[in-house]
């Protein structure tokens, strides 16, 4: 493959860097990334994976724009409330960037559908809005060989992992289960500032783009936390756990089940 | 004992100390909202009350997210 003269100029700041280069701008253009939730981490992260020219973007959402979204889901307007988000993330996605392929998932992810939509890309963005979905994703992106990003927020804070199946620390060595029904509030129970979303968002937009080219070390084996109160960013050391459930010495998950969604209201 | 609390020193005026008593310290408003981890090792939600926390450990409170 050969870039054309408009991917020369479109792509030009990419490919004056030397971990990035044509090399890297072609393995992105070949690329396949897989965006859960089009709300306030999809926003940032689809927006610039259309920017940076990722081949092919897929993006699941069953929900249709709110006003309430709208305070930090920037890819949505105020023309598009009520339309499927889906949809309308991929006209703004197309707007920027025609080269790029979208596929619109107009469904939410369960133990059922994830694991024949995940195998159809390289890479797969958690900015889902409960944990439910969180551990499915983590569960099924261990059992399939599929590294992935894991992001959460709320209120002033953000964190923010990577993984790399069977090679590092996953979500659940961490944080093993999901923590009971209620006890820990969601963003529409305690809000969440707006650029908030926009920092974590972008953070795991760049690392989908250095998995895909090879650049620099991925976050991995760590958590990245910030409070943007403070702007205090720390980052955690984390261990591959051998007790983990899923992706330890002996597992106790080796197939997918759902648990119920409690939505965060984002 | 002095302890590292998510990074910071804090000094803990107690001689025992286990970790559910460190997160009520902390006003930590429900347990099940963190994962603990000591000197590098995830401490299991269900032995909170019987995991002391002792001098000099870094102690990592990490909070769940949901929001996306």
């Amino acid at each position: 493959m050969n870039l054309t003269d408009e991917q020369m100029d479109r792509y030009s700041r990419h490919l004056i860097l030397k971990e990035v280069g044509p090399e890297g701008q072609i393995k992105l253009l070949q690329s396949r990334v897989l965006v859960v939730g089009t709300g306030g981490l999809g926003s940032p992260v689809s927006l610039y994976l259309a920017a940076a020219g990722v081949g092919t973007i897929g993006l699941v959402d069953a929900d249709v724009v709110d006003i309430s979204n709208l305070q930090r889901q920037i890819i949505h307007t105020t023309a598009d409330l009520n339309r499927p988000k889906v949809e309308s993330a991929e006209a703004k996605l197309k707007a920027i960037n025609p080269e790029v392929k979208v596929e619109p998932w107009l469904l939410y992810l369960d133990a059922s559908n994830i694991d024949n939509i995940i195998r159809q890309y390289d890479f797969v963005i958690d900015g889902t809005d409960n944990f439910a979905t969180k551990f499915l994703i983590n569960d099924a992106c261990v059992l399939a060989g599929i590294p992935f990003s894991h992001g959460g927020i709320l209120r002033f804070d953000g964190q923010t992992m990577t993984v790399l199946p069977g090679r590092t620390a996953c979500y659940r060595c961490c944080f093993h289960e999901p923590p009971p029904a209620k006890s820990v509030p969601s963003c529409s129970q305690a809000g969440v500032l707006g650029a908030v979303a926009g920092m974590l968002g972008t953070i795991q937009a760049a690392e989908a783009l250095k998995f895909i080219t090879g650049a620099g070390t991925l976050l991995t084996d760590s958590l990245l936390s910030f409070d943007a109160k403070t702007m205090n960013f720390r980052r955690i050391i984390l261990r591959k756990r051998p007790d983990c459930p899923v992706c330890g010495e002996n597992p106790t998950i080796i197939e997918l089940t759902d648990s119920e969604r409690e939505a965060c209201g984002m | 004992m002095e302890i590292r609390l998510n990074g910071e020193p804090r000094f803990i005026n107690a001689a025992n100390l286990t970790v559910a008593g460190l997160l009520e310290m902390e006003q930590v408003p429900s347990p099940e909202m963190v994962a603990v981890q000591i000197d590098g090792e995830i401490v299991h939600r269900c032995s909170y009350h019987d995991t002391m926390v002792g001098d000099s450990n870094q102690v990592d409170l990490l909070y769940f997210m949901a929001g996306g």
